[in-house]
């Protein structure tokens, strides 16, 4: 983790546009060195707006913005944006000069020694794999993600700690825009640099943020890391803007089995008389058992095929006990127990807790209705079937399926 | 045969007062230069007043459109009543005409200007005189050169009727022509350097904004 410096701090910041627009309204907000800081929300929510006023592209109608504890309005606006990495959506190279150009302008109006500005184009371009003697073309014969490469080396030439980007990869196909997502974010993680980047796509606000700053007409919703806004959006608008997919896939990550497990399994004591045994399948309408002892430790199960074979010289549970069985412990992630119980074709799998009493059953049934949630996006399933009612999670993907009719897939 | 004997005449012309032709043709060309270049020295910094702001670009437009609708010979006189007989008359009058093509295309060329091109390069940390002659006027040139190059052909039109007002250049061989009687072959020497002037002085300045053109895809 790099050390948390403030680089930027909003305080109390407020923009009114002439026209009494509102864009901004009371933002309070830090932005620590090294971070990649997303801003994330509607159109015209007030990012780029917000963005904006950090360069002093756009004076704050209220309140104080420090940058490295400095008040950026007593600073010179020029000296702080050469200070300051810019790249926009549409590029913005010049087109009268040449790569090497654009690349060096910075430095050029920072009066870097020309050998000095020569080298760090070299270097620069190198760094995003382009051919060195792309450095004497002119923008218009590069494609548009070379000049997006570009554009992003352009923002580092003079050795700048913070780099704004207002959507800058909104424009390009996809493969072209997870390669520069990645150089973004190595530029971030390898260099140190702090990136405050402005999107509305959340794919990629969570792909590359370690702070997601969520904003809706001038305010920030919320303001936290990415996992933390999958885990506990702030309200019903964050969960909207995040989608039911990527909620279902983010519950699926952090979902212990218990959370969604059947907590009535069917069960017998070993002790009982097979005839006890088969009369309980037929109530409940299963085709196998649990067995646990007086205690409720888990000990095996009976399946109807054994007990339909073995009925003439067996008489009690015992007898035919398989203790071959598979269980998983009641704490394990649902992503992992998922992928176990469709590999190995089961219909259900017992769960126990750490000293080994059974605790409830997570069913195949179970898992295809979370599968079908995550594909769907489906959670409006009808609730409070009996046998969940003890299920913490109210958007629990497991539907009204009872106990026994799981057991029955 | 009339014709031909015009041209004969006409080389005849050319052999015995050539050094006469060719003095009048430079002092034609220099009027016109003169005229064209003043335009020039006031009206690109004002069309880039008024590309800054674009609230006054329709009163000055507006002002040196109405210059331009008058009639020369009418402008002509006008002015002379000012300035008097002489080529100080000749060059405000072309001054006059020239402005209008200067500044509009200066205008023109500044307004578009790609938006965020003049973003980035403020977000870059130029200042707005280091936007204006490094991005603003390069990309401006082309067509601020078109404008020029408008402004000195209709210029050299304007220079050949000032001969009226006694500024010489080769309207003044051409009005010569007509006071003679058969002065059809003098006519023509100085009708055919004033059209090879504007020819020529369009190809050259035509190259020239062609160079200046910023690279585009
Ligand atoms: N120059 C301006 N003058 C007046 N109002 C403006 C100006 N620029 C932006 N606004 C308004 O301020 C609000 C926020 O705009 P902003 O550009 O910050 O939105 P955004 O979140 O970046 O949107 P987008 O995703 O579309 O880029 C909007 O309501 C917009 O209409
Ligand atoms: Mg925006």
């Amino acid at each position: 983790m790099p050390e948390k410096n403030p680089i930027v701090t909003f305080k109390d910041i407020e923009k009114v546009y002439r026209g009494g627009n509102v864009a901004i309204e009371h933002v309070n907000l830090t932005i620590n060195q090294g971070d990649f800081v997303c801003f994330i929300g509607r159109s015209g929510s007030g990012k780029t707006t917000a963005m904006r006023m950090i360069n002093r592209m756009l004076e704050p109608s209220g309140g104080v913005i420090l940058y490295n504890g400095e008040d950026i309005h007593k600073t010179d606006a020029v000296k702080l944006r050469r200070q300051i990495g810019y790249v926009i959506q549409n590029i913005g190279l010049m087109p009268h000069m040449t790569i090497y150009e654009n690349i060096t302008l910075v430095p050029k109006l920072l009066k870097w020694p020309e050998e000095k500005r020569r080298k760090k184009a070299e270097e620069l371009i190198k760094l995003v794999e382009l051919p060195e003697d792309f450095l004497e073309r002119y923008p218009s014969e590069l494609s548009g993600g070379q000049q997006q490469r570009v554009g992003v080396i352009r923002a580092l030439a003079a050795d700048q700690d913070l780099i704004l980007m207002d959507e800058p990869f909104g424009a390009l196909d996809p493969i072209t825009r997870e390669s520069l997502q990645e150089l973004v974010k190595h530029l971030q993680e390898k260099l140190g640099k702090t990136v405050v980047f402005v999107t509305h796509d959340m794919d990629e606000a969570l792909k590359l943020a370690t702070q997601i700053v969520v904003m809706d007409s001038g305010h920030v919703i919320q303001n936290a890391t990415p996992s933390e806004i999958l885990q506990h959006p702030a309200n019903s608008f964050v969960e909207e803007l995040i989608g039911e997919d990527r909620l279902m896939q983010a519950r699926a990550d952090v979902t212990t089995v218990s959370e969604i497990m059947l907590k009535n399994p069917v069960s017998i004591t070993p002790g009982r008389s097979l005839v006890e045994a088969i009369r309980l399948m037929r109530k409940r309408r299963v085709d196998t058992l649990l067995v646990t002892d007086d205690d409720n430790y888990l000990k095996g199960y009976i399946d109807i095929e054994t007990l339909d074979k073995s009925y003439r010289h067996a008489t009690s549970v015992s007898d035919i006990l398989n203790t071959k069985i598979f269980y998983v412990v009641d704490d394990t992630l649902l992503r992992d127990t998922v992928d176990r119980i469709l590999k190995r074709g089961l219909k259900y799998v017992p769960v126990v807790d750490h000293a080994g009493k059974l605790r409830g059953i997570v069913t195949r049934a179970a898992i295809v209705d979370m599968v079908y949630d995550t594909i769907w996006g489906d959670s409006d399933a009808e609730e409070g079937a009996p046998g969940l009612e003890n299920t913490e999670n109210k958007d629990n993907p497991t539907k009204s399926d009872s106990a026994s009719s799981s057991k029955e897939v | 045969m009339t014709n031909l004997s015009t041209w004969e005449q006409f080389w005849y012309y050319l052999a015995n007062n050539g050094s006469y032709v060719l003095s009048q043709f430079t002092r034609h060309f220099l009027i016109s230069i003169y005229g064209v270049l003043i335009a020039a020295i006031v009206g690109i910094p004002v069309g880039i007043l008024i590309a800054r702001r674009r609230r006054l670009s329709a009163v000055v437009i507006g002002a040196a459109n109405v210059i331009q609708t008058v009639p020369s010979l009418a402008m002509l006189s006008i002015v002379m009543l000012g300035l008097g007989l002489g080529v100080n008359t000749v060059i405000f009058t072309v001054f006059l005409y020239s402005l209008l093509p200067i500044l509009k295309n200066t205008y023109t060329g500044m307004t578009s200007v790609d938006k965020t091109i003049l973003d980035s390069g403020k977000g870059m940390g130029m200042t707005s005189f280091q936007i204006l002659y490094m991005v603003e006027l390069p990309l401006a040139l082309s067509v601020i050169m078109a404008g020029i190059r408008n402004a000195l052909v209709v210029a050299i039109g304007i220079t050949a009727i000032g001969a009226f007002v006694g500024a010489g250049g080769l309207g003044d061989i051409i009005v010569r022509g007509t006071n003679a009687t058969g002065g059809g072959a003098i006519i023509l020497a100085g009708a055919l350097p004033t059209a090879l002037m504007a020819i020529v002085s369009d190809l050259v300045l035509g190259f020239l904004q062609r160079r200046l053109e910023p690279k585009k895809a």
